[in-house]
């Protein structure tokens, strides 16, 4: 076993967990940035296309209380007000510091440049052009890490457990994956970054890690999760034609700056029979969109593909080469000429705005435990107002590696216990003991995400998510014990353990999203429509003897404790 | 939609031991990219087969970079086409399993 040893451990390298590294060096202690993938190119940071949202009152008048109004109505009431706030009034100092490590945000007459984003009361929204917001964001944060010495950068080991000694995270074990050896790594604070679970989905507009691991991770050591049944659902990923080498939520930006128009099969608008209409101008919020979206397929007015028309035919070419540039001549190789077609898009499995239950200095119930970023829930409710995700990674994950400093220096030993280590890590390929019949873990996770996309999307009944629930309870048992197979860079070991997580999860949102029984933000019942105020309230999941527990609490009191 | 048929032709094996071809037929609709291709032989005949790949479509990871025809290419950029088509492990990176190298900067890595 391969031992390592830190002050601050981070589990994830995307935007909350490179910014966490540089926090926490910052303020004076030893980090190890671990990643399965490679540092800053795995996660979800890297796939945003535009909006960062951050009330700066350059542009125009504004003040981050006008930020929070807008997030907490997103948020359909179930926002945690204090983790809320945290976000609208850091967000300034954050996206400073963005800019003067020279990040590139698109400027204006002397200032950065804002678009208005549905959702938001004015523009408010920062970006890098073209659609170069995420790319621009994590390289960065990876130029800043760079410089720090005080940061130990590993990619390729897959985190697999926490480690808990006393009820206190001590460190955390993993698999190297190029070698399959196990390693351990002992730590005075670990802060879980990893991200939310779009691959749960058929089709979603995440990377391959965003697979649910640190809620799996922190509920398995004993922290809670919060809000999981609240699964967001890009309402305008791209369907058809078959596109390559451009990310599916690409369309957002032509949004914000043209307009563009929503169509069904027969060619008219719709919007305005579900309550918003656009009028030319990018309105419509991600709920009442996506619900638009499936219910004229239902009807049979959607497009050949399933989904509905995107069109800028309108739009003169001369404005789409000056908003897009060199993205239309990406489109064209995919054979796309926007001034002659539209294109076809379809609700994606998006964001999840539940996650680890923190309190307002991120660390979990289980001390010297953090999660940052997208893996903490709570700040967005039922729902996330665009161009949060970003800012979200950014303040979060300051302020979790800033806490987890203080935390660890404050700590006089981690507690390591090696045996419960031990206990926890993984045996090399070689001496697991031979399942007698390895499923094909690969067609498994194409039935799971075929599975929640049919049964618990956006539109959820009791029958749906009852059957749901007791398939994924009979794949547990079809996934049977870890396999034994290669050392380097085993896909079947790899595949098992990304199962065991990701079945864990999806139980965790099937549960919540069964017991919440009435629609309200992105959890639509369609056996239970209408929001009632007596849900006001968060269902909060915790791991006990093997088996998950539900509990609710009224929105109010699940606000974050002050520190 | 046509479905069409590409044979794909995958260099295999770990370091130290031999290389071995391997030739899987894979259906496919036009517009389709060698990820999908690969992604679909895994779910569908070997999940054993080694490829990595993230971001799985938006060309931001990097991660899927082999080699076609001896030259290097993202899986996720390159389309499927009708009949041969050769596929190996970029040549001049330590092999770690199948399509899989090392491509992580030297800095990032957890043993020299």
């Amino acid at each position: 076993m391969i031992q390592l040893e830190t002050d601050v451990l981070v589990i994830g390298a995307g935007g909350a967990g490179m910014y966490a590294a540089i926090a926490a060096a910052r303020d004076g202690c030893r980090v190890q940035l671990v990643d399965r993938s490679l540092i800053g190119r795995g996660g979800a940071t890297v796939m945003a296309q535009m909006t960062v949202s951050v009330a700066l009152g350059e542009q125009c008048p504004d003040h981050w209380e006008h930020h929070l109004a807008d997030t907490l109505a997103a948020g359909r009431g179930l926002c945690d007000p204090v983790l809320a706030q945290l976000l609208c009034e850091n967000a300034a100092l954050r996206i400073r510091e963005m800019d003067a490590w020279k990040v590139g945000w698109a400027r204006e007459n002397g200032h950065l440049k804002q678009v208005y984003a549905p959702g938001h009361d004015r523009a408010r929204c920062v970006y890098v052009d073209f659609l170069n917001t995420g790319p621009a964001v994590s390289r960065t944060l990876r130029a800043q890490l760079n410089r720090i010495a005080a940061i130990r950068r590993i990619g390729d080991v897959l985190i697999t457990d926490i480690v808990v000694h006393g009820g206190e995270a001590v460190g955390a074990v993993g698999l190297h994956l190029l070698t399959g050896a196990a390693v351990a790594l002992q730590a005075k604070s670990v802060v879980v970054a990893t991200g939310g679970l779009t691959r749960l989905y058929r089709r979603n507009s995440g990377s391959l890690n965003m697979g649910g691991d640190g809620y799996a991770l922190a509920l398995r050591a004993g922290a809670e999760l919060i809000d999981m049944e609240f699964v967001q659902f890009f309402p305008i990923g791209h369907l058809a034609p078959r596109m390559i080498g451009m990310d599916p939520i690409m369309w957002d930006p032509f949004r914000y700056k043209l307009g563009g128009r929503l169509l069904n099969a027969e060619g008219e608008e719709f919007a305005d029979r579900y309550g918003q209409a656009e009028s030319g101008n990018y309105v419509l919020t991600r709920d009442v969109a996506t619900y638009a979206i499936y219910k004229e397929v239902e009807a049979g007015r959607g497009s050949p593909a399933g989904g509905a028309y995107l069109s800028f035919t309108h739009v003169p070419e001369a404005d789409l080469r000056q908003a897009f540039g060199p993205v239309i001549d990406r489109l064209a190789k995919n054979g796309i000429d926007l001034t002659r077609m539209p294109v076809e898009v379809a609700p994606i499995a998006h964001y999840h705005m539940g996650g680890v239950r923190v309190d307002a200095s991120m660390e979990t119930r289980v001390p010297y435990l953090f999660a940052a970023g997208e893996a903490v829930g709570g700040a967005s409710g039922a729902n996330r107002l665009s161009g949060n995700a970003i800012t979200e990674a950014f303040v979060f994950g300051e302020r979790a590696g800033t806490t987890a400093a203080a935390r660890a220096k404050a700590r006089a030993a981690s507690g390591w216990d090696a045996k419960a280590a031990a206990a926890k890590a993984l045996e090399p390929a070689s001496r697991r003991s031979q399942a007698a019949a390895v499923p094909n873990t690969a067609a498994l996770l194409v039935e799971l995400q075929a599975l929640m996309a049919d049964y618990v999307g956006p539109f959820r009944t009791e029958e749906k998510l009852r059957l749901a629930l007791s398939r994924l309870e009979q794949m547990q048992r079809e996934l049977g014990p870890i396999p034994a197979g290669s050392e380097a860079y085993d896909m079947v070991c790899l595949d098992w353990l990304d199962l065991r997580n990701m079945l864990l999860v999806a139980q965790c949102v099937v549960l919540a999203a069964i017991a919440r029984k009435e629609s309200r933000g992105a959890h639509q019942r369609e056996d239970f429509p209408g929001m009632l105020p007596g849900w006001d309230l968060n269902q909060i999941l915790s791991w006990q003897d093997g088996k998950l527990s539900l509990e609710r609490v009224p929105a109010a009191q699940a606000a974050a404790r002050t520190p | 939609m046509t479905t069409r048929t590409a044979r794909l032709h995958i260099q295999r094996g770990t370091p130290g031991a031999p290389a071995r071809t391997e030739t899987f037929q894979v259906p496919f609709t036009p517009g389709q990219s060698l990820l999908d291709g690969l992604r679909w032989i895994r779910a569908q005949l070997d999940p054993t087969l080694a490829m990595r790949f993230s971001c799985i479509n938006a060309n931001a990871c990097k991660e899927c970079m082999i080699e076609l025809e001896g030259k290097a290419a993202y899986a996720c950029t390159v389309r499927l086409r009708e009949g041969d088509m050769h596929i190996a492990p970029l040549h001049n990176k330590a092999l770690v399993h199948d399509l899989i190298t090392e491509i992580a900067p030297r800095d990032e890595r957890l043993l020299d």
